[in-house]
């Protein structure tokens, strides 16, 4: 067996550093824990003693509100410390290298690292270089991974539809620029989802997005008929460069969700979004507001499967 | 070596001890996962009025430096108000007594207990902690290469078995 970087040699979660390549076990193994960890959550107490004594920081080095308090939310109530570090806006300004600020971080007696980068692969080049005793969580890299987004939405389906293997789930939009579309999608293949589809226009959809398993739909009408899960990404305007797009009104017209267009998915399709959302531009109001939408849930659930991985990789040798 | 009791007849037993104590305010929570096969036969041998709480203690363990998280943790379930109220806090076996330190922690972060009582079924000695079971069906001696564990049948009887320690 090759070996694989995120796991020890018992098989156990040591980093998490993407979807792609975790095995089915342990796949599963994160959304049963985070399951426990929801019940944690609904409690007076919202904390549990599991990481006292431990540092966690969060090293962003790519600016994120929302991923990044989750994270920390996740850490506090796992009773950790949190440090967090805007590091656009420090060291690396003054020439510091990646490595260089790691083992200074290191040195302060670091036990995980939850690294947001906008170059693929940096928190693989960390992981690679880390002590023993820690840790290194993606939290997204460039286009490449955001394994905890992927796996709370896969623990959203499957808390609404149970069971993977009869499924049809939709990812909607601009999927050239999304890490979260490629962690879902490579954890819905993984979870044996019969039917993947990816709607959008040729512009917005990688060259060879086929290989990943999943149906290709430029016309979003025929994508979305009989779909279980329709999951809407961001149109990442601040990643575009040059004209990908005639406009966003443009964009709305034939790729935003409206509750017409809903109406040809299954009556009890659920409508899911990564946030931040861009209302009228991917999305309709009276959709993201409406009935169908579990993007609040997928919130709440995404602490919970944060504290499953960062007990899971914190307690690993 | 004795054979091991009969756990069929300790869950009697202890039906019949805990009987005259249960009161309005008595609720029963079992632990994860031979204590809530029992809880559920003395819940409902009981008729308490409170719905059973089922608890797993995994986040609360005091080994987690050497073992890590253990595998597929159940989700603690306490369907009821625990502050002000009398517990009974169920285990198959009491032996260092470390799984219900945690349980009672594990609790008081759900609310501050008028009391708590420990049922057991057995009692194999062993203990690291300053803490004893209110109401034990049997006390059994066990090897300490040994593990004394509750086992379900598929007709729902229980029973002792002893295997290997790993």
């Amino acid at each position: 067996m090759q070996s694989n970087p995120q796991l020890n040699a018992n098989g156990e979660l040591r980093h998490l550093l993407s979807i792609e390549g975790l095995p089915r076990e342990v796949l599963l193994g994160i959304l049963d824990t985070a399951a426990s960890f929801v019940g944690v959550t609904e409690r007076e107490v919202k904390k549990v003693p599991i990481l006292r004594g431990k540092s966690v920081f969060n090293l962003f080095f790519e600016p994120s509100t929302r991923t990044r308090t989750t994270f920390e939310i996740a850490a506090k109530r796992l009773s950790a410390d949190v440090i967090n570090l805007n590091i656009a806006a420090s060291s690396q300004t003054k020439g510091e290298s990646l490595l260089d600020t790691v083992a200074n971080l290191s040195a302060m007696q670091a036990d995980v690292f939850v690294v947001r980068h906008a170059s693929s692969g940096a928190p693989f080049l960390i992981a690679q270089h880390v002590k023993a005793h820690e840790h290194v969580i993606n939290a997204g890299d460039g286009r490449h991974a955001h394994p905890t987004q992927g796996l709370l939405d896969l623990y959203t389906i499957r808390h609404y539809k149970r069971d993977f293997s009869r499924l049809t789930v939709a990812v909607v939009g601009d999927v050239l620029h999304s890490r979260v579309a490629r962690s879902l999608i490579h954890g819905l293949t993984t979870l044996s989802t019969p039917e993947v589809r990816v709607i959008g226009p040729k512009t917005l959809l990688p060259t060879g997005v086929e290989s990943l398993g999943v149906r290709v739909f430029h016309d979003m009408r025929e994508g979305l008929r009989g779909a279980d899960v329709v999951v809407m990404l961001r149109l990442q305007s601040e990643r575009m460069r040059g004209a990908l797009l005639p406009s966003a009104q443009e964009f709305f017209k034939h790729y935003g969700l409206t509750a017409e267009k809903l109406a040809l998915a299954r009556p009890d399709a659920i409508v899911m979004h990564p946030g931040p959302m861009n209302r009228g531009v991917e999305i309709d109001s009276s959709v993201a507001d409406g009935p169908h939408s579990v993007i609040l849930p997928q919130v709440t659930f995404g602490i919970a499967v944060r504290m499953a991985v960062m007990s899971m990789v914190a307690g690993t040798s | 070596m004795k054979p091991l009791p009969d756990a069929e007849s300790l869950c009697a037993g202890l039906v019949a001890e805990l009987r005259p104590l249960i009161g309005p305010n008595t609720a029963m929570i079992g632990l994860y996962t031979g204590g809530v096969w029992l809880a559920e036969r003395l819940h409902a041998e009981l008729a308490l009025a409170q719905p059973l709480g089922t608890m797993d203690i995994a986040f609360y363990r005091d080994d987690y430096n050497k073992q890590g998280l253990a595998r597929d943790p159940k989700r603690t379930r306490i369907p009821f108000t625990v502050g002000g109220r009398d517990l009974l806090l169920v285990d198959d076996v009491l032996y260092t007594g470390r799984t219900v330190r945690a349980a009672m922690n594990e609790l008081f972060d759900y609310g501050r207990p008028a009391s708590i009582s420990l049922v057991v079924l057995a009692d194999r000695g062993g203990r690291e902690l300053p803490i004893c079971a209110q109401h034990c069906g049997a006390k059994v001696d066990v090897p300490a290469d040994m593990r004394l564990r509750l086992r379900r049948g598929d007709d729902g009887k229980l029973r002792l078995e002893l295997e290997r320690a790993e």
